[in-house]
């Protein structure tokens, strides 16, 4: 199957491990991936945060760029939720009838990762094999947005090697938001704190997720404490095998203090 | 032109009432953060109701049919709402009631307060009412010599410890029995010192101070959960049994209700009585519903007004998005399962509607302006829109009523930027390499400048690959 990858201006720019991971995975079940350049940024960030006027060309921009392809995958549960539910509303706020409907359509082919290997491709094992002791905590967006249900634990589960250890009040939000967790930046550390002592009561080295955003967020705080818990994105686990190198290396931090 | 000439129907006017807090929400959380009683009450009150609300839900086998019932009646009401409105009027008055319009809190508190003045009492019993605290009828029936006695239990533990309440439900939330145990001592007349914070010794404490109070009281003040349009029937909801005592007992009862509560037909509370408690209380059933229709010669109060409530509801009903916040039955549900809600609490949030329906009630009602960070103060996660039971969409509202709040002129001109790149992809793949985070937070990696410092202030922060995905891809 001909795929295109919408990789995420977050992706892109500070986890492009996480959208080769999603190009390797898909590469390796026999699929062809294709990467449409004039891509940038869904919009999400202006719409959450009170610009629909500024997103509307980034949105103009996204339906324009995916429309010519059948099938359309994200890493994030997050920025596919921001095709699906936000590109139509925008768009018909801003009374372009006609964007609203091809954005819809856009959004009918567009796929976050663990939707498109179990829905689409028909997939849970996917060959790959992670020896080490993961929780998934099950972003947002991934859970309310998409309702991804367990399609990602699902892909865990027939992961060889894989110790998967349940984490606590899973459903909470972890306080990243956007720039909610600047705006609100102590509100947003008590989210981060609660769900930082739950992950670290799994004793699991590695915690996962579908989105890099909130990963960044619940990173930055276990590396802040030192707490030796990674966070992994659920691509490179699921493109990680016994012939890859799958210890995974350490993030490079530019603010560590 | 002038919101006049335009024909704009008004907000809630400032001065009076509990819409609009006195700082910014981020700032207001701060504090209560630190609060570690709080931060214990409020985390074991909302996991207990979540958990009892899920299990009495999880009983009902129709749950998503009724949830959507409710939302369907909600906007078909505001569809018609003149009409149902003048339908409720008519009806009341038919079966001996006196119907008063009330544009703002203003109005509607010198309406209450001549109407007690009327009676001749210099007392009024008062059933909860989430309605009543929002336009400060307490405070200005005290300036008028007239003393409001709470007898919710929590709302009089709120009012005994001069203090506000922080939860629509469940008002003293922020407080534990042992806070409630020194209130009462301090603030209730005769306790014995030897008060125990069991339970059941507050309450009998509560009960006996309350008790001479619901016999010698001769006007009662509530709100309403619901009026019937057709049959002219209010009903109140509780579980204490202290609004049936307010209802039944005095001569004179006055009810304040905001024009959203109206419903077409009996027939259309048999689908919000079933989604109220399981949502609220996490009850099958609350425990007291009461329900009267104007007055019944020789059987409860002789005389009945009903107060019906503007104060910005019409303004939020001519938002086509944003009207959906007046379905709202005053559940709760919302804060309850509201991650930040249950950090904050209810203070934080200024207004009397704390959690995530105040969050988009409260900059409506007052315009957005003046609560132009509550629609800020949520993560979007999205748990108010499951729980809710008339299914309003909290987190579009929030995002939209973020597009009409005031934004910081240089928040607004890095936006603007950030989007003039993102649409030309050669200046983006341009700004990806420049932007090396690494550069602003100093070569010791100490934090960003303001006011990206809320990021690095708990959280560290990765440097750019050296490799963006596209620059990889480019060279595959």
């Amino acid at each position: 199957m001909r795929i295109a990858l919408f990789v995420t201006c977050l992706a892109d720019t500070v986890f492009p491990e996480a959208a080769k991971a999603t190009v390797r995975l898909l590469e390796r079940l026999g699929h062809e991936v294709v990467f449409p350049p004039e891509q940038t940024c869904c919009g999400q960030m202006h719409v959450n945060t009170g610009y629909q006027r500024d997103a509307l060309p980034l949105i103009r921009r996204h339906v324009r760029t995916f429309d010519p392809y059948d099938v359309i995958v994200a890493p994030s549960g997050s920025c596919v939720g921001s095709v699906r539910h936000q590109h139509p509303l925008v768009a018909r706020r801003a009374g372009d009838e006609r964007l609203a409907g091809r954005a819809e359509d856009v959004a009918g082919r567009t796929y976050e990762l663990s939707e498109l290997l179990v829905d689409v491709l028909g997939v849970t094992d996917v060959g790959a094999y992670y020896p080490h002791r993961v929780t998934y905590h099950p972003t947002c967006h991934s859970l309310r947005m998409l309702r991804v249900g367990d399609r990602p634990l699902r892909l865990l589960r027939a992961v060889r090697g894989l110790d998967l250890v349940e984490l606590p009040a899973a459903e909470q939000c972890c306080g990243f938001g956007g720039t909610f967790a600047v705006k609100n930046a102590d509100t947003s550390t008590a989210m981060l704190a609660d769900k930082m002592r739950h992950v670290l009561s799994t004793g699991a080295d590695v915690c996962t997720a579908s989105d890099s955003s909130c990963l960044m967020h619940l990173g930055g705080g276990l590396s802040r404490l030192r707490t030796g818990v990674r966070t992994v994105h659920l691509a490179e686990i699921l493109a990680a095998t016994e012939q890859g190198e799958t210890a995974g290396t350490p993030t490079r931090m530019a603010v560590r203090p | 032109m002038t919101r006049t000439f335009l024909g704009m129907p008004a907000t809630a006017p400032p001065g009076v009432g509990q819409l609009r807090g006195t700082e910014p929400f981020p700032s207001a959380a701060r504090r209560s953060l630190a609060d570690p009683q709080l931060r214990r009450n409020l985390g074991h009150a909302t996991t207990t109701i979540r958990a009892k609300s899920a299990g009495v839900i999880a009983e009902v086998p129709d749950w998503e049919r009724l949830r959507e019932a409710g939302r369907a009646i909600k906007a078909d009401v505001l569809a018609r709402l003149p009409e149902l409105l003048e339908q409720l009027e008519a009806r009341v008055s038919a079966a001996g009631g006196v119907v008063h319009w009330a544009a703002d809190a203003n109005e509607a508190n010198r309406i209450v307060t001549d109407l007690v003045r009327a009676t001749g009492s210099d007392r009024v019993i008062k059933v909860k009412s989430m309605v009543t605290q929002e336009i400060g009828l307490n405070e200005a029936l005290a300036e008028a010599g007239i003393e409001p006695v709470e007898t919710d239990l929590a709302e009089l533990i709120v009012q005994l410890g001069d203090d506000r309440p922080s939860h629509i439900l469940v008002p003293a939330i922020h407080r534990n029995r042992a806070e409630i145990r020194e209130i009462f001592l301090r603030a209730m007349p005769g306790v014995d010192p030897a008060l125990t914070d069991e339970p059941a010794a507050l309450a009998a404490v509560a009960r006996g101070y309350l008790r001479q109070t619901f016999l010698t009281t001769r006007v009662a003040v509530s709100g309403a959960n619901f009026a019937v349009a057709e049959t002219g029937t209010l009903a109140v909801v509780e579980s204490e049994g202290n609004g049936r005592m307010c209802l039944t007992l005095p001569d004179t009862l006055i009810t304040v209700m905001g024009v959203e509560k109206v419903v077409p037909t009996w027939r259309d509370l048999e689908v919000f009585l079933q989604l109220l408690p399981r949502a609220s209380t996490g009850e099958r059933m609350n425990p007291y519903t009461s329900m009267w229709t104007g007055v019944t010669p020789g059987d409860g109060p002789q005389a009945f007004h009903l107060v019906l409530l503007d104060n910005g509801r019409s303004a939020v009903l001519a938002d086509e998005v944003g009207r959906q916040a007046l379905y709202c039955i005053r559940c709760s549900a919302c804060l309850n399962v509201c991650p930040v809600y249950e950090r904050t609490g209810g203070h934080a949030y200024g207004s009397v509607y704390p959690g995530p329906i105040g969050a988009v009630l409260s900059p409506q009602l007052t315009g957005v302006a003046d609560n132009a960070s509550l629609p800020y103060a949520s993560s979007l996660c999205g748990a108010c829109y499951d729980a809710c039971p008339v299914k309003i969409n909290i987190p579009e509202l929030l995002v939209q009523l973020r597009d009409q709040a005031p934004h910081p002129r240089t928040e607004a001109a890095a936006m603007a930027a950030a989007a003039y790149t993102m649409d030309r992809p050669r200046l983006y793949e341009a700004a990806q390499r420049a932007v090396r985070l690494s550069r602003l937070a100093g070569r010791r990696g100490r934090g960003l400048p303001p006011p990206l410092d809320g990021w690095t202030g708990s959280r560290d922060l990765p440097d750019p690959p050296a490799q963006t995905f596209r620059q990889w891809w480019a060279g595959r």
